[in-house]
């Protein structure tokens, strides 16, 4: 690494610390101040009370109901493509499965694309439907975790708030407006916004080329701020249309950050404990790092198989260097290696790079990633997983303390253990099962673009990747069959749903409980030994879980790799 | 303690033979996990015989695999047998004193002499110098010292009369002297001691809330593994790589959390036990389990942390009186006082004038309400003792302003100051202090680094109370307490989310004792406190319930260790097995083989063999309990993920290559 | 269903703000502030539009410098049509894909040959292997450099103004901190059509 790549690497880190903070103690205002005028509007135009608390049932059952719409008219804009406006190329609707796909993808905060953003939707798919999925989606996460932080902030209450009141809070004063001010600054750096659609040039050497425009800068804006991840173009944040500059990557990369990396300190405030949210941010920050070292290391270092072709490979003055197969120049290894990380971790799915091409201990980091799903994590769920981790991890390790666990004074008995233990299975389930479908059956097989473990590698992707909300691809593989297009929608709103049921059910069982006061006998959770203690756990569970398709799948790759043996 | 430690020699062999009933799969199917590897064992032996009748050359493998399964089910079954009945064993040795007594039942004016297994609950019995007393009762009339040295291994009789807060019997004790009339407080099976019999008895057991918990845990980690397990052949077929079911079944078998499934039931039981080896009879699992919980505990400072009764440690004379004096004048004072406090008095009196000798010639002048006063009367003149105040009105002055300064002083200390007069002259002051028993100060510390406070509840003036606090280095105290404050304190503590702990032995301990998260009722007390309470301390000891909360910490923190170990040994087995699998296909695998182990057959067996050894050699670990040590909860958690966790992942990575070598050497010795 | 009115408006209000609303604001907010920004930063000669700054184009006249690889696939999906910009695709070819190895051998050849180099001279890994978007405007300076002699060959310029003109055009780190250095093809090549022999 230069001196360079140091440079970036501590500047970026620079920001994330010093701003995740401030964004999260900002958001503890949105979600506890006093309402504003535009959020008391909205409430009488909706016709509902923010005031009437609800219990975990009411809330959600608000938010299922709600969903369900957002999904249906997602659906039906996506299903008329052919026979509404702003469409002067004239591109049909697409395929049932893949429409259904998308819908699902949209609303559940994943954005896997089983299309081609600029040949298969019209401006006004990509403006309306596209756009009102990715705000609906996250917004309706982070409501989801104020909620469940609220079970661990309330005792002796059934109520865990008002999912109306919370989440037009966030939309009104944090994401609505963030996002705009986010795509201001893209179009300044060279993202379009424009509502006309096609511009043919002609090149110098008397060709012709068909340039593709459209509202780019507010889907941006939102794709990264909500870790949504779907992008304008094919190629996502690798096209120069959506990531011009290696500022707008660096601001793409913290947009992901900007509302889960402050949860941490949301949680903090909420609960009246700063020192735990800095314990959390401590614990997602470190599997963060260890993520981003290993891919640099992976990115930059030379492909052995590449050697005898006589290719300069590592970095010097003159050129980057490093595994550029799928990755653009203007952005260099360090950069890509960050937004690939940060979008991983985040399970928002952008991807400035193609993940097909990286090498795999790159992907090892990817697979780790989704598999764990609860670092800074998507908008609002990737947390409530990082705490239903730490609920495990404390009962475990907190028996051996000699006292019945309890975290943040709230015992954890079998129901808890249950709800998290529920939760847990999901992630398993769907990917694997999926998975061993996929590379299995020859409907599967057939979609693959590369051999051996990495086209294995494809399909287990394609699975976790739907299962953790992510979105991204190694885009290699044909997703867009009706097998794969169909599999991984069920799979994405079961991933959805299911695991945040029970973890607001688990909230509603934790809001009643009395918060019991801490002794020198209570497990601190709030220490680097807590620390060490959870991502320790998370590891060997993950470890534990996925180590097959691990062993199969990337670890097979590089062991092949490093003895000179292609597939 | 005198009952016998029951040796392993003795109890093995029926524990074995039990171990082999419960492979029955209905009685497994209490343990999903046990069940798991049940049907493994079935189907790796219906494997076996099929290759046997094919004469295939697998046949071998798949009988060691199929063997080592069933002796991982035998081995978690020896555990949990082993433990319930070293728990009945106790039990039963206690029983045992009481089984064949006779009773004298009161049936209207007649006394019919039945068997003491025949008393029903309500039933009256008579009671005699010499006899027996047949089952748990409560004392209706009459008071009787007896023998309780069967039940508590105390030699010194006790105490017990009707109407007071000692008026409780327990089976198996004898009378020494006096005559009562007692209740049957239980029908036959449902005494206390029958209770705890059916605490550690495996089918009627319950499980904790606790352990149930932990249960789904591992019922959540075993479906992960079965999932894992049952798409590896679909993965491997991508690969071309065909996987053996056997080979499938050893690897779900070594993942899914057999080692602390398996000892569970044990270690619940061990708990139970290790209460009954300090005497305390738990009603429930839970009881000892939330006895590791607890934040704060209660405790009565009469009986408790004191000694019951004031003694005289000191003489303070006035201006002008010799020391010899006032001894002489306390002597004389106290020398008809026939209570603790007056027989204190007049022990110190004679000791420091060094006269043991009879007084004669005084008459007593005893205490009355009225005159607040006590004494005797001589030709010397009237002496007397009492409060302050009662001299004060008695000489018909106040008291000089040296002794005021005295009496003050005493009182500001925690300590009861009685004046002595001889007639109207004020001769000095002596000095009433509670005892504090001794070692309570140590017990107290360990306590607090435990993160459980201490609350002294006492009737004494905040003064006294604060006083005997202090000196026995107990957290808070709680004077002028009336039974009823006991209660509301309780509940307000609760409220503030922490648990309570205390013990009593009075009735109007009772609904405190029902109401407090860990009760500790005192045999001796009344049936109405043993009822209310959740447990009940046979050598009626106030202060053991400090030895339950380390029994319930023990508990639980062997639990976790042994959940821990078992998930960190995970890791190994699949760096044995999962390699072994795909190594013929894919060479550059063999860098995972970290243990170097043989061949795929001795990887896999080797993990399966260590899988099953590790539940018989953890069981003396889970019977006994991983040791609680009170150095505060972060070292303690460093301490034990040190040797559970990071242990739980090393360990097995020696004990399968040592495994794994022994087959090798025991292989090539074959041919 | 007591949500069921309220979820319905609020559906039809987030579609209104999210989905008009915000990116019509969006979108005069940006033409008022970078019109060129927000209309694609196209380049025009002679009232023409020759392309946009961001996209890289195919050049493949010996007089031109030549961008990276491009696996932009025809729209069929089976074919290529290198620097398509309505399908941005990348390769996706994993590192160890023998067909990968073997395409980018072959590229490297004919890299060396295109531009005359030896043998023995290590090719800058971009010139060999397709970009993510498949539409990336710039090269590694390593790239460009190589490609000096041939262009100045082909249009008869002295190599060192050529060189020169290469140096002039380097561009990055963003900020002298963010990303790599790298050369635009299209506005280097347009330099080029701008030099006066």
């Amino acid at each position: 690494m230069t001196v360079l790549d140091w440079m970036q690497l501590i500047l970026i880190s620079l920001l994330i610390g010093g701003g995740a903070p401030v964004v999260g103690h900002y958001l503890a205002w949105v979600f506890t101040g006093p309402r504003i005028a535009p959020e008391r509007w909205i409430h009488r135009l909706i016709g509902v009370d923010p005031d009437k608390p609800m219990d975990w049932r009411e809330y959600a059952g608000a938010l299922l109901f709600s969903n369900a719409l957002f999904f249906a008219a997602g659906y039906s804009l996506l299903w008329a493509q052919g026979r509404l406006p702003v469409n002067p190329r004239h591109i049909a609707a697409m395929s049932p499965e893949v429409t259904f796909n998308t819908a699902a993808s949209f609303v559940t905060n994943t954005n896997w694309q089983a299309y081609v953003g600029e040949a298969q939707l019209s401006n006004f798919s990509q403006m309306v439907p596209i756009t009102f999925l990715m705000f609906v989606g996250a917004n309706t996460g982070m409501a989801a975790l104020v909620a469940i932080l609220r079970g661990f902030a309330r005792s002796g209450t059934a109520h865990v708030g008002n999912y109306w009141d919370d989440f037009f809070r966030f939309f009104v004063r944090a994401f609505l407006p963030a996002c705009f001010a986010m795509a201001l600054l893209l179009v300044w750096q060279g993202v379009p916004q424009t509502l006309s659609t096609t511009v043919v040039a002609h090149s110098l050497e008397g060709g012709s080329q068909t340039l593709i425009l459209g509202p780019v800068a507010s889907l941006e804006a939102v794709k990264n701020l909500g870790t949504n991840g779907g992008g304008f173009y094919n190629a996502n944040g690798a096209h120069p249309y959506e990531n011009p500059t290696p500022l707008t990557n660096t601001l793409e990369l913290l947009g992901m950050l900007t509302f889960t990396a402050s949860l941490p300190f949301l949680f903090g405030r909420l609960t009246g404990r700063s020192r735990q949210g800095w314990a959390l941010f401590a614990t997602i920050m470190i599997l963060y790092a260890l993520g981003l070292g290993a891919v640099e290391i992976s990115e930059k270092g030379p492909n052995p198989l590449l050697a005898p072709a006589g290719i300069a490979q590592t970095t010097s003055p003159l050129q980057d260097g490093g595994n550029t197969e799928g990755k653009e120049t203007r952005l260099g290894i360090t950069q890509t290696s960050f937004f690939s990380n940060t979008t991983m971790a985040a399970t928002t799915g952008a991807v400035d790079a193609a993940m097909d091409s990286m090498n795999p201990l790159a992907l090892m980091v990817y697979f780790s990633h989704m598999w764990l799903n609860e670092e800074p994590g998507g908008k609002g769920v990737g947390f409530a997983g990082l705490l239903k981790e730490a609920i495990l991890a404390i009962f475990i390790a907190g028996l051996m303390v000699g006292r019945t666990p309890e975290f943040l004074g709230k015992k954890l008995e079998a129901r808890e253990i249950k709800l998290a233990a529920l939760s847990l299975i999901v992630t398993p389930f769907t990917v694997l099962l999926l998975t061993s479908v996929g590379v299995t059956a020859s409907f599967g097989t057939s979609s693959m673009d590369n051999p051996g473990p990495h086209g294995f590698e494809e399909v287990l992707y394609a699975y976790s990747s739907g299962n953790a909300n992510n979105g991204s691809a190694m885009a290699g593989l044909n997703a867009s069959t009706p097998f794969y297009a169909d599999s991984i929608g069920i799979e994405m709103l079961l991933s959805r749903y299911l695991p945040l049921l029970p973890l607001l059910a688990m909230a509603g069982a934790l809001a009643r409980k009395r918060i019991h006061p801490v002794t020198a006998g209570t497990l601190p959770t709030d220490t680097p030994l807590f620390v060490a203690l959870l991502v320790g756990f998370m590891l060997l569970v993950g470890l534990l879980t996925f180590f097959p398709g691990l062993m199969l799948g990337p670890i097979l790759e590089q062991l092949s790799l490093m003895k000179g043996l292609s597939f | 303690m005198k009952r016998e430690k029951t040796r392993f020699s003795a109890l093995g062999p029926a524990a074995l033979k039990k171990s082999v009933l419960m492979l029955n799969p209905v009685t497994l199917w209490r343990n999903p996990v046990m069940f798991l590897v049940w049907v493994g064992s079935v189907l790796t032996t219906l494997f076996t015989l099929d290759f046997l009748v094919r004469h295939s050359g697998e046949a071998v493998f798949t009988g060691l695999i199929s063997f080592w399964l069933w002796a991982t089910i035998l081995f978690a079954n020896f555990a949990e047998a082993l433990a319930e009945l070293q728990g009945k064993a106790q039990a039963e040795s206690l029983r045992a004193t009481r089984s064949d007594t006779m009773a004298k039942l009161v049936v209207g004016d007649e006394v019919r002499l039945i068997r003491s297994t025949e008393l029903k609950k309500w039933d009256q019995f008579l009671l005699s110098p010499g006899d027996t007393v047949p089952t748990d009762g409560e004392i209706l009339d009459g008071a009787a010292s007896i023998d309780e040295s069967a039940m508590t291994g105390e030699s010194a009789p006790v105490i017990r009369e009707a109407g007071g807060d000692r008026s409780g019997v327990t089976g198996g004790t004898r009378v020494l002297a006096g005559e009562l009339r007692v209740a049957v407080s239980a029908n036959p099976g449902e005494t206390f001691l029958d209770r705890m019999i059916a605490l550690v008895e495996g089918a009627k057991r319950k499980k904790s809330p606790n352990e149930i918990a932990l249960s789904i845990l591992l019922i959540g980690l075993s479906l992960i593994f079965l999932v894992v397990v049952a798409t590896l052949p679909a993965f491997s077929s991508y690969f071309k790589t065909p996987v053996s079911p056997t080979v499938l079944i050893a690897l779900l078998v070594c993942l899914i959390p057999t080692t602390i499934a398996g000892l569970l039931p044990a270690i619940g039981i061990a708990g139970i036990k290790r209460a009954f080896d300090a005497n305390v009879i738990a009603k429930s699992g839970k009881a000892v389990e939330v006895a590791g919980d607890i934040d704060l505990l209660l405790l009565d400072k009469t009986g408790t942390i004191t000694f019951g009764n004031r003694q005289a440690v000191q003489l303070l004379p006035a201006a002008g009186v010799s020391r010899e004096e006032l001894a002489r004048a306390a002597r004389l004072a106290s020398f008809g006082d026939q209570t603790p406090e007056g027989k204190s008095v007049l022990a110190l009196a004679e000791t420091l004038l060094d006269d043991h000798s009879p007084v004669s010639g005084v008459t007593p002048v005893p205490f009355t309400p009225q005159t607040r006063m006590s004494g005797a009367d001589s030709s010397e003149g009237s002496f007397r003792k009492g409060s302050d105040d009662a001299i004060e009105s008695f000489v018909g002055h106040p008291l000089p302003e040296d002794v005021r300064k005295t009496v003050t002083g005493i009182a500001q200390s925690g300590g009861t100051p009685l004046v002595v007069v001889c007639d109207k002259r004020v001769l000095g002051v002596i000095h009433l202090k509670d005892v504090i028993k001794p070692g309570l100060a140590e017990r107290f510390k360990r306590l607090r680094a435990m993160g459980v406070e201490t609350v002294m509840v006492t009737g004494d003036n905040p003064l006294t109370a604060g006083a005997i606090a202090r000196e026995a280095g107990i957290d808070d105290f709680f004077a002028q307490a009336k039974p009823e404050d006991k209660m509301a304190l309780i509940k307000k503590e609760q409220d503030k989310g922490r648990l309570v702990a205390m013990s009593g032995d009075g009735t109007n301990d009772a609904p405190s004792l029902a109401q407090a998260d860990v009760a500790l009722a005192m045999n001796s007390g009344t049936q109405a406190a043993k009822e209310a309470g959740n447990m009940v301390d046979l050598d009626s000891d106030p202060t053991k319930i400090i030895a339950v909360v380390e029994i319930g910490k023990q508990l639980l923190i062997t639990r976790g260790a042994l959940t821990t170990f078992s998930v960190a040994n995970d890791v190994a087995k699949y760096f044995a097995i999962l390699p072994a699998i795909f190594i013929v296909n894919f060479p550059a695998l063999g860098v995972l083989n970290v243990m170097k182990l043989a061949t795929p057959e001795t990887a896999v067996a080797s993990a399966i063999i260590f899988n099953a050894l590790i539940i018989p050699a953890l069981i003396p670990l889970a019977l006994k309990g991983v040791a609680y040590r009170p150095i505060g909860a972060s070292a303690l958690l460093r301490r034990n993920l040190l040797i559970y966790g990071v242990g739980g992942i090393l360990a097995p990575f020696v004990g399968i290559k040592l495994i794994d070598m022994g087959l090798v050497a025991i292989f090539t010795r074959m041919g | 269903m007591k949500s069921l009115f309220p979820s319905l408006r609020a559906t039809l209000l987030l579609l209104i703000v999210t989905g008009f609303v915000y990116p019509l604001a969006v979108d005069g907010a940006a033409h008022l502030l970078f019109p060129h920004r927000a209309d694609g930063s196209l380049i025009t000669k002679n009232g023409v539009v020759i392309g946009s700054s961001l996209i890289g184009q195919p050049f493949s006249k010996p007089v031109y410098f030549h961008p990276r690889p491009s696996a932009t696939p025809d729209p069929t999906g089976s074919g290529s049509v290198p620097y398509d910009a309505a399908f941005s695709s990348a390769s996706n070819l994993a590192p160890s894909n023998g067909a990968q190895i073997k395409a980018v051998t072959a590229a490297a050849e004919a890299y060396r040959k295109e531009n005359a180099l030896s043998p023995a001279e290590p090719v800058p890994v971009d010139a060999v292997t397709a970009s993510g978007s498949g539409l990336d405007p710039d090269i590694s300076l390593a790239n460009a450099l190589l490609q000096v002699n041939r262009v100045a060959g082909a249009r008869h310029l002295p190599p060192a103004r050529v060189r020169s003109l290469v140096m002039a055009h380097v561009e990055g780190p963003q900020f002298g901190l963010l990303g790599a250095k790298h050369v635009n093809v299209l506005t280097l090549n347009l330099a080029l059509d701008a030099l006066r022999p």
